[in-house]
């Protein structure tokens, strides 16, 4: 029983910050259309920024990831500006392979400057963990838990009720409707790719925080997937919701399947029930059937 | 072996998209043979009717018959191996491709090479292949005036041009009834008059069974034996060309004052 | 003018050039290559269908014919096409379910069944030896044995030339054209009579055929495989030969494979030129990553149809250049 109710813990904390990466694919998703496979690669950078700053250049953490946002926000804008806004329009797998490109570029910076070692991340928070009816909630769970589900619930605030989320839900729905009502369709790209980057760096911060900190973290772009199919391409709280499902589903697969099937079941484990999911509604759990017209 | 006595047949047929009603108990019956037009303006669910028929779109209720077979019911690709062929509004050409290789294309049905016999292009690929050109010519090309264009890209071409090459390519598969969607919108005068030529010859010559949508009156009025008038996804109307001119409902919704007095001015002067 | 291709096809393995069998090990992946990105090009230039599971289904084929070889004890020339059709078998398989999804959905779907075969090669021990793989004795053939890089050379080679006649003549005919067809207006193309799931599954079968063949020959040559061979980075290594040599073009797989399969020697003296300059400790890895995101990315934005396309045009200028004297 406990160690069912431990395995929950952890699947529902790092199911929190998949929902947090999955939303700025999401987003990116909503407002152009495209499939960001450099994602895994934003929360991989982000999280070695960050680190770099502490360790090497001695700025005390809160202010390292504060510039390290700042920096993949700018990061994020140049990945729009220079590249995608050269490919309107182009086919699908066309968005994929260049943002494929993007991360392997990214990923191969990543790997030449820091190696191909696992490094510890810097802490960042205070070792209190808490004891709730009798079992125990270790510290890197439970401020993880609390900072993903704090940053959720100011994007989604952010989205509902700020005057640029709207513009941006907007520009997202409807882009021609939206520049006559004078959103600038540019400027809300901008900052959709920042946002997503920065949401990106958090997730990777606190995802180093919780295991290691590894140029492999990147590959945590492709459980994005398995997420946002579920939760539906379209929706920032279908997302939300897979996130959560699926870091269930790894974590109690990891423990409970693997060692009956072999192996690291739990890798694959997304994927497979991704592969059920699909075969049941073509257009995952919430997403919107695309209608074709002759 | 008994022929059917109507070509099509479409009874009660219902068609909804979320909550817009397209198409409403429509039940129409075509004549083999005949040149049978429907009409109605814009979004009076003309389209939509045709797209059951090629069944790109699902009926609600409702059933199709084609030669007494139910076909409600069968995948878009089997309704066209019945040897029901039809063109689009839009021009659903491949425009990648040359105009010869979308006219092979729409011969598609009658081919029987596989994948390895491709591969191999050794005897019976390759003699299809032959055949098959030579049959495009022989009764496609020459006699749509596409003989010198046929190596030519699709996207190249003018729009009058791609329209014909739509008409030719619904005929390579040599069908016994022939869809067209507006063959003719977008054409000037000249364009029209030769397209309608067309029609009317290869329709005599192959015996085929004609279901028009058009907008343009005068080539409908002229050319049709039979007319089906549709308005909000219902039928209104339908006769032959004179009954279906004077029906005051079918003048009230669609052909307008102005054609009704046209035609009494021309009344008038004879 | 063919002859003397002819020739030199004949004769190269036998030079006395220094670097002759640094070079034939170059052609010999590269003609691995060329079937793969063929089949590649197939299903996804030509029909449209995106794949991520290339570097999987290579694997089933090299594994089948490692364990046809090693455990069964066939020979060659029943355990390649075995490989090719056990691999078509997986495909079709794996199609049946994932070509009613569209785009994104059925890119998604193979990339699940990219890692579930992976998985597969990991953890079936009893057939696959896990990770660390297994190893074959390479048959022989009129007494050298294949692996040698010259016996592999005319085997690899000729394979290679027979897979772009096969699909050249595919293109020409009824199934390649409604490949094509479903590429570009799918709708349309049922509407006229073609059984547009049904030539999905073919487009799918036939490019596993393809591709499990490449994975038996490369199993042949390297005579030793493990699941490490067949990851992701594979599949997109051959999705980036057909975007950069030409998405729906023949020659498209051949360039496509040559660069792909020569970018990591170019790299090796670009960065013994540049060592010195830029003193940086980069690992190779990590610097042929960067390029080879670079020229994705770079191809993509600027010649989107490749490198075929860029050679038609430079054709079309030197002989319209004649043309005008």
């Amino acid at each position: 029983m406990n160690l069912l109710v431990q395995v929950l813990i952890a699947g529902i904390t790092i199911g929190s910050i998949y929902s947090l990466i999955a939303i700025g694919f999401v987003l990116i998703f909503k407002s152009s259309g495209v499939i960001n496979f450099a994602q895994g690669s934003l929360v991989m950078v982000g999280a070695f920024i960050t680190y770099a700053f502490v360790t090497q250049f001695k700025v005390p953490i809160l202010l390292s990831i504060l510039i390290t946002f700042l920096i993949s926000g700018a990061i994020g804008m140049i990945i729009e500006r220079f590249v995608l806004r050269y490919l309107t329009g182009v086919s699908l797998i066309s968005i994929i392979m260049v943002t494929m490109g993007i991360s392997f570029i990214m990923d191969g910076g990543a790997l030449a400057t820091w190696g191909s070692s696992n490094f510890t991340f810097p802490s960042l928070f205070p070792p209190l963990s808490l004891l709730l009816g009798g079992i125990k909630i270790s510290s890197i769970y439970l401020w993880s838990f609390i900072t993903s589900i704090l940053l959720l619930v100011v994007f989604l605030l952010f989205f509902k009720y700020s005057k640029m989320g709207l513009a941006m839900r907007a520009a997202a729905d409807n882009q021609k409707a939206a520049v006559t009502l004078g959103i600038s369709p540019r400027k809300v790209l901008s900052l959709t790719w920042a946002i997503s980057a920065v949401v990106a760096t958090a997730g990777g911060i606190l995802l180093a925080s919780i295991s290691a900190l590894h140029v492999n973290l990147s590959y945590i772009g492709l459980i994005v997937f398995p997420v946002v199919i579920l939760g539906g391409l379209d929706s920032i709280a279908g997302a939300v919701v897979g996130g959560f499902i699926v870091g269930v589903l790894e974590a109690v697969s990891g423990v409970y399947i693997a060692p009956l099937l072999g192996g690291a079941f739990q890798q694959v484990a997304a994927f497979a029930f991704l592969l059920i999911i699909l075969l049941i509604k073509p257009y995952g759990l919430f997403g919107t059937k695309e209608i074709e017209r002759l | 072996m008994e022929i059917a006595q109507h070509h099509l047949e479409i009874h009660n047929l219902s068609l909804n998209f979320g909550g817009v009603q397209a198409l409403n108990r429509v039940d129409l019956k075509v004549k083999r043979g005949s040149l049978f037009s429907l009409i109605g303006p814009n979004g009076a669910g003309k389209t939509s009717l045709i797209n059951c028929i090629s069944k790109f779109y699902e009926p609600k209720e409702g059933k199709i018959i084609f030669n007494d077979r139910e076909i409600t019911h069968f995948r878009p690709h089997e309704v066209a191996r019945c040897g029901v062929s039809r063109t689009f509004q839009n021009i659903e050409l491949f425009k990648g491709m040359t105009v010869l290789d979308n006219l092979k294309l729409g011969r598609h049905i009658h081919l029987r090479s596989g994948p390895l016999a491709g591969m191999a292009y050794l005897g019976k690929a390759k003699r299809e292949e032959k055949e098959l050109e030579e049959f495009i010519d022989r009764e496609i090309l020459g006699f749509l005036g596409l003989t010198p264009i046929k190596n030519w890209v699709v996207a190249t071409l003018p729009y009058g041009l791609q329209k014909r090459i739509d008409l030719a390519r619904a005929l390579s598969s040599k069908p016994e009834f022939l869809i067209l969607d507006e063959p003719v919108a977008g054409m000037n005068r000249e364009e029209t008059q030769d397209m309608i030529k067309h029609i009317l010859e290869i329709k005599k010559a192959w015996g085929l069974t004609v279901l028009l949508i058009e907008h343009h009156m005068e080539v409908v009025m002229n050319i049709s034996d039979w007319i089906v008038v549709m308005n909000f996804g219902e039928k209104i109307a339908e006769g032959p060309p004179e009954a279906v001119q004077k029906n005051p409902e079918v003048i009230r919704i669609y052909l307008g004052h102005s054609y009704m007095e046209g035609q009494q001015g021309r009344e008038g002067k004879s | 003018m063919y002859i003397i291709f002819i020739a030199i096809f004949l004769a190269f393995p036998f030079s006395l050039f220094k670097y002759t069998k640094y070079i034939l090990f170059l052609v010999n992946m590269t003609a691995i290559g060329v079937i793969g990105a063929l089949g590649l090009n197939i299903l996804t230039g030509y029909t449209g269908l995106i794949s991520l599971g290339q570097a999987a289904f290579m694997g089933v084929g090299a594994y089948t014919v490692a364990i046809l070889s090693t455990k069964v004890g066939l020979p060659l020339w029943i355990n390649l096409p075995a490989a090719g059709v056990i691999t078509t078998v997986v495909g079709i398989i794996v199609g049946t379910p994932s070509l009613r999804l569209k785009g994104f959905y059925l890119a998604m779907a193979t990339l699940a069944s990219e890692f579930l075969l992976e998985y597969v090669f990991k953890n079936w021990e009893s057939m696959t030896h896990g990770i660390p793989g297994l190893y074959i004795t390479p048959p022989k053939v009129f007494g050298i044995h294949i692996n040698n890089d010259r016996v592999f050379y005319f085997f690899a080679v000729t394979l290679a030339i027979l897979a772009v006649l096969c699909t050249r003549n595919l293109f020409r005919t009824k199934v390649g054209r409604a490949f094509i067809a479903i590429r570009d207006r799918d709708i349309a193309a049922d509407l006229i009579g073609i059984n547009v799931f049904k030539y999905k599954l073919v487009s799918f079968a036939v490019s596993s055929f393809y591709v499990g063949v490449a994975g038996g020959l490369w199993c042949y040559y390297m005579t030793i495989i493990n699941p490490e061979a067949f990851q992701l980075s594979i599949s997109i290594d051959y999705i980036a030969m057909i975007i950069v040599g030409g998405m729906g073009t023949i020659y498209g797989s051949v360039y496509g494979s040559i660069f792909v399969n020569l970018l990591p020697e170019a790299i090796q003296r670009l960065m013994e030129i540049l060592q010195p300059v830029l003193h940086l400790e980069y690992t190779f890895a990590a610097f042929k990553q960067i390029v080879f995101g670079l020229i994705i990315v770079i191809f993509l934005i600027f010649e989107p149809k490749g490198l075929s396309e860029v050679f038609s045009r430079i054709v079309k200028r030197i002989s319209s250049g004649g043309e005008r004297r």
